[in-house]
């Protein structure tokens, strides 16, 4: 009975050995103890004993070959006998010592690649809480944005939680959102990406602090129109100037006129900025960002215009640098596209105004008691009122105003 | 109750374990006619003869493999080193053998045998000879480590363990010997692997042992003074590690602070922060902090040794920084 | 010395052979794994030792002990089911080749740490001091063991003490791939036991009946003088250290000299010169080891791994 010979196991970490010689050949006889072929392992080349006794039939393997533990080398029987073919070890055979293929597969990282590429607006919005506050803040549904934390390094702990619930600290509402839908729906959960947190925390915070009021007026356009249409023959398709660059340009030389506009509330006293850099609300995937436009009473319309331009692009794109949304000393919220009459913006901390800027249409206009058509713009200012009271403000969009409707003025 | 000292409460526990199991002998350095390096065993070479109070050659390799290799085959012997640094030349029987014995072979023997070690530093004696080594041996299964920091627990332990079938390294302090206080009056035994809180309080979770609860007991009182009340588990075994109190503490204050004897890297207190944040996470309300030795040799030179060993002062300090 | 016990001999040292064998086969199968360290050629050694030692004598050796372990009288069955850690070996699968062992037969083990037994061995001897009996303690262990601070601890206490140990070493000449002569202060091993004051002598291990005399008496004289006594025994081990050994610190031709010498052999033709059996009775003998072997092969492979939760038994006591 034909007795099929295996690669043995040599040493105790040994995986495969390489057949370096044959010591007895096909036909030969054999006994038992014999040494049939020579074996090279890591460590030695062996000579490996024949298990049975009777004649060599088969090799499975060549001299010089790799063979694996456990794997037929050769078959020896009775003379003559027939030998089925006795498969090699089959390629794909595991060794112990290889490596598994199994590279773990790249998990699909859980967050939507375009909310991971929206930067917060200008703070680290990282909260330093401990783990004990911020269970005790998820279970009583408060949120920790509003909480000032005494620990080490502004670390919110459990008492700054608890007395933030003894003094009634706004809970993070359950969402409200505009519900025009009668039927029943499901509801769709949307988890809050960190720039609307960013947001929802900033605007809050601005709203529960800042005492705003408003004022609003309505710009003659036609000047600014005609400027604008007259400039734009002129100058290529991607420098075009837009209405909102005037204004913009308008904003920043009445603030010039009115420093208390350009301002910061800083406790017992108003800080008024040096710099006018004017910052421009711009629509964003999952929010809103501010561009700023620095030192924008300085420069000229075309330049005021291509920076706004450069910026606006790149946070659409989602790749804002940190330079174009930091340092903002007044806002401007332009909402023209949209059809809208009028808005009341919120204003941005650390700043102490903001201008809601609504659609500039063509209206039916009295001029000398006739009724003709004109075009006009309304806009409001938010602001705070530590800072400046309804006269200033009002004062203020009077300034505006002449600039927008004498545009000649932002060239002189 | 008498109040009796960490020496006293030792030496009686021996004695009465010696009296009550006549398979129960005492074998190490000095243990004999010296009566011991620490005069644990004073008295005993004249109550027990040579025969159960054997003196050794120094020669800790034969010490504890003898111990175990008589345990083995039916007594119950105390194998002393007169200092836990010398577990390092038995280290093989004390880590390799012992506690792996009997489940080699199936659970066919227990090895029942104590051996008790005097550890810690603080009296001038050198780098070899002032370690506090104690996580290394708490880190195999197998052994048991015990180290009490009161006479009464210390008497209790060593009864229990001494009556434990199991191998159990008994760590005792080398400056701890002189403490008093009460002891309960006749027989008692102290279970092992139970920890205990020794000091109420609700402002603070001090965790340790041996040497460090003395310390933690004195910050204590001055943390008191400050209206901080700390709260003191006394973990009392090392293996097998009871956190159950500890987690009870720290789950009504919040804060915890470690102290213990030895370095800080790679010591007990790393277990005890593990398991808190494993356990406890939600609780956390502050970093938990270490008390431990400066991550240097003991020195010779007294004020820098008490220097690199951790003072009641260290202790206040952290105390104050995790409640911050 | 009766004709029985003698034949019984013959039988333990075949299947020692056969087992040890088996053993290799089935490791260079894959089938047993870690560390394994065969007696083929050593067996008069412990056959001739334990054999002369009463069942109140205490064993203990190092990690070439499935042939000790036969002699104490473990079956084969349990030898192999331990080799390939089935729950029904006499260790329960967690021990392994080097650390066989039964208390009930008074074979404490199967130890992996060189010398690190010695010192045990002197514990069951002062155990046993303790208890006034006399029981002896037999312990074996290499050459390579007597280099180690083990052993010097382990000796001098003995002797001080004056333990019961029969410390028996078995020279078969490396200590793993390092020769005594290269490796050892002395030539002859005993002379160590020389510096400790302890009784000595130096046998011939290759002839059962030289060992077992010798074990007699010194079996007696520890005994009955209550002393330590130190046996060195001369051997050969025909395979090497270990499996995998590439053998590369002796010659095939040294191998081969002593191959001359087996101790199968040369029992056999002791048996056959002194009539005490024919070479029918002895062949009968080896027809039935094998069948032994085979049988216990099987038992073995048919046997149970241990289950997942032996992981956490037998740690403690309690």
């Amino acid at each position: 009975m034909a007795e099929t010979i295996n690669m043995p196991k040599l040493g105790f970490d040994m995986a495969e050995g390489v057949l370096v010689r044959w010591v007895k050949q096909v036909g030969e006889n054999i006994n038992k103890g014999d040494v049939l072929a020579e074996i090279e392992t890591d460590k030695a080349t062996v000579e490996v004993e024949s298990p049975a006794s009777g004649t060599v039939l088969k090799f499975i393997v060549e001299q010089g070959d790799v063979v694996p533990v456990n794997a037929p080398i050769a078959v020896v029987g009775a003379e003559g006998e027939e030998v089925k073919d006795v498969p090699k070890s089959d390629g794909g055979e595991k060794k112990a010592e290889t490596k598994a293929d199994e590279k773990p597969a790249s998990q699909p990282e859980g967050k939507p690649a375009s909310d991971q590429k929206t930067p917060t607006a200008s703070e680290d919005d990282r909260i330093k809480a401990s783990p004990l506050a911020k269970k005790i803040a998820s279970d009583k549904n408060v949120d920790l944005a509003n909480i000032q934390g005494t620990g080490p390094g502004g670390r919110v702990v459990k008492k700054d939680v608890e007395a933030a619930l003894e003094s009634g600290a706004p809970s993070t509402s359950r969402k409200a959102g505009p519900s025009t839908v009668v039927e029943s729906r499901e509801d769709e959960t949307v988890k809050l990406t960190k720039l609307r947190q960013a947001i929802a925390r900033r605007m809050t915070d601005s709203k529960t602090t800042v005492p705003h009021f408003y004022v609003t007026h309505e710009c003659r356009m036609d000047a600014v129109m005609a400027m604008r249409k007259q400039a734009n023959e002129f100058l290529p398709e991607d420098q075009k100037l837009s209405v909102n660059d005037f204004i913009v340009k308008a904003v920043a030389l009445a603030l010039r006129e009115f420093p208390n506009l350009n301002a910061t509330f800083a406790g017992d006293k108003v800080v008024r900025h040096g710099a006018v850099n004017v910052g421009v609300a711009v629509a964003v995937t999952g929010g809103l960002l501010t561009v700023v436009n620095k030192n924008t009473d300085q420069l000229p319309l075309r330049q005021i215009s291509a920076d706004i331009k450069q910026k606006v692009s790149r946070a659409r794109e989602g790749k804002v640098k940190p330079d174009d949304i930091q340092g903002s000393t007044f806002s401007i919220s332009n909402l023209g596209m949209y059809d809208v009459e009028n808005f009341i913006a919120i204003v941005n901390p650390p700043e102490a105004a903001i201008l809601a800027v609504g659609s500039a249409k063509q209206v039916p206009v009295v001029e000398n008691g006739e009724i003709k058509v004109g075009w006009r713009m309304q806009t409001t200012i938010s602001v705070d009122h530590r800072v400046s009271d309804g006269a200033e403000a009002a004062q203020f969009m009077q300034a505006l105003a002449r600039y927008i409707e004498a545009p000649v003025l932002m060239l002189v | 109750m008498a109040k009796i000292t960490m020496r006293e409460a030792i030496s009686q526990a021996l004695m009465e374990e010696m009296d009550r199991d006549p398979a129960v002998f005492i074998i190490g350095e000095e243990v004999g006619v010296w009566g011991g390096t620490y005069a644990v065993t004073k008295g005993f070479y004249d109550k027990y003869g040579p025969d159960r109070i054997k003196d050794t050659p120094i020669a800790e390799n034969a010490i504890i493999g003898a111990a175990i290799g008589a345990a083995m085959v039916g007594q119950r012997p105390i194998a002393e080193l007169m200092t836990i640094n010398f577990a390092f030349s038995a280290m093989d029987y004390v880590v390799n053998q012992a506690p792996k014995l009997r489940y080699m072979f199936g659970g066919q023997f227990s090895v029942p045998m104590v051996i008790r070690a005097v550890g810690g530093g603080g009296r001038q004696l050198g780098a070899t000879h002032s370690q506090t080594p104690d996580a290394i041996f708490a880190h195999f299964p197998g052994l048991k480590v015990v180290s009490p920091g009161t006479p009464e627990d210390a008497k209790g332990l060593l009864k229990s363990a001494i009556r434990s079938d199991d191998p159990i390294l008994f760590i005792e302090h080398a400056t701890m010997y002189q403490v008093r206080s009460e002891v309960p009056d006749g027989e008692y035994l102290i279970p092992i692997g139970k920890s205990k809180v020794q000091r109420e309080g609700g402002d603070l979770t001090i965790v340790t042992y041996c040497k460090g609860l003395e310390l933690s007991m004195k910050a204590a009182e001055e943390l008191a003074k400050e209206g901080v009340e700390a709260e003191i588990v006394d973990l009392r075994t090392l293996r097998p590690l009871d956190m159950e109190p500890v987690l009870e503490s720290f789950k009504k204050t919040n804060r915890a602070i470690v102290v213990e004897e030895g370095w800080k890297s790679y010591g007990v207190g790393s277990e005890i922060v593990s398991r808190i944040y494993e356990e406890a996470f939600d609780y956390v309300d502050a970093p938990i902090l270490r008390v431990a030795q400066k991550e240097v040799p003991l020195p010779y030179n007294r004020t820098l040794e008490q220097a690199a060993l951790p003072q009641v002062p260290d202790i206040v300090a952290a105390a104050k920084e995790v409640l911050q | 010395m009766k004709k029985e016990q003698q034949l019984d001999m013959y039988h333990q040292m075949v299947l020692i052979r056969r087992v040890e064998e088996r053993g290799a086969e089935l490791y260079q199968a894959g089938k047993i794994g870690g560390f394994m360290h065969l007696y083929i050629g050593q067996e008069a050694v412990s056959t001739g030792l334990i054999a002369a030692r009463e069942p109140r004598d205490r064993v203990i050796t190092a990690y070439r002990d499935h042939g000790v372990a036969i002699n104490c009288g473990i079956s084969a069955n349990e030898v192999m089911a331990e080799l390939l850690g089935k729950a029904t070996g006499m260790s329960k699968g967690k021990g392994g080749s080097m650390h066989m062992a039964s208390v009930e037969k008074n074979f404490w083990g199967g130890h992996a740490i060189v010398g690190g037994h010695l010192p045990v061995a002197a514990g069951f001897a002062v155990g046993d001091q303790y208890a006034k009996n006399d029981n002896v303690t037999i312990c074996m262990f290499g050459d390579g063991a007597t280099n180690i601070g083990y052993f010097h601890e382990a000796l001098n206490l003995a002797k001080a003490w004056k333990l019961r140990v029969l410390w028996v070493c078995e020279n078969n000449i490396y200590g793993m791939g390092t020769s005594v002569e290269r490796a050892s202060a002395v030539k002859e091993i005993r002379q160590k036991a020389e510096g400790y004051a302890m009784k000595n002598s130096r046998i011939d291990g290759m002839d059962v009946m030289k060992v077992y005399e010798a074990a007699q008496e010194a079996l007696k004289y520890v005994r009955e003088e209550s002393d330590s006594y130190f046996l060195e025994v001369t051997t050969y081990r025909y395979r090497g250290h270990s499996m995998g050994d590439p053998e590369r610190y002796r010659t095939q031709d040294e191998v081969k000299e002593w191959h001359e010498k087996d101790p199968i052999g040369i029992f056999r033709k002791y048996l056959m010169d002194k009539k005490v059996a024919t070479a029918k009775v002895l062949d009968e003998i080896e027809a039935r080891v094998e069948e032994e072997v085979q049988k216990a092969v099987e038992f073995a492979e048919s046997s149970p791994e241990p289950a997942l939760d032996e992981l956490y038994a037998d740690i403690y006591a309690e």
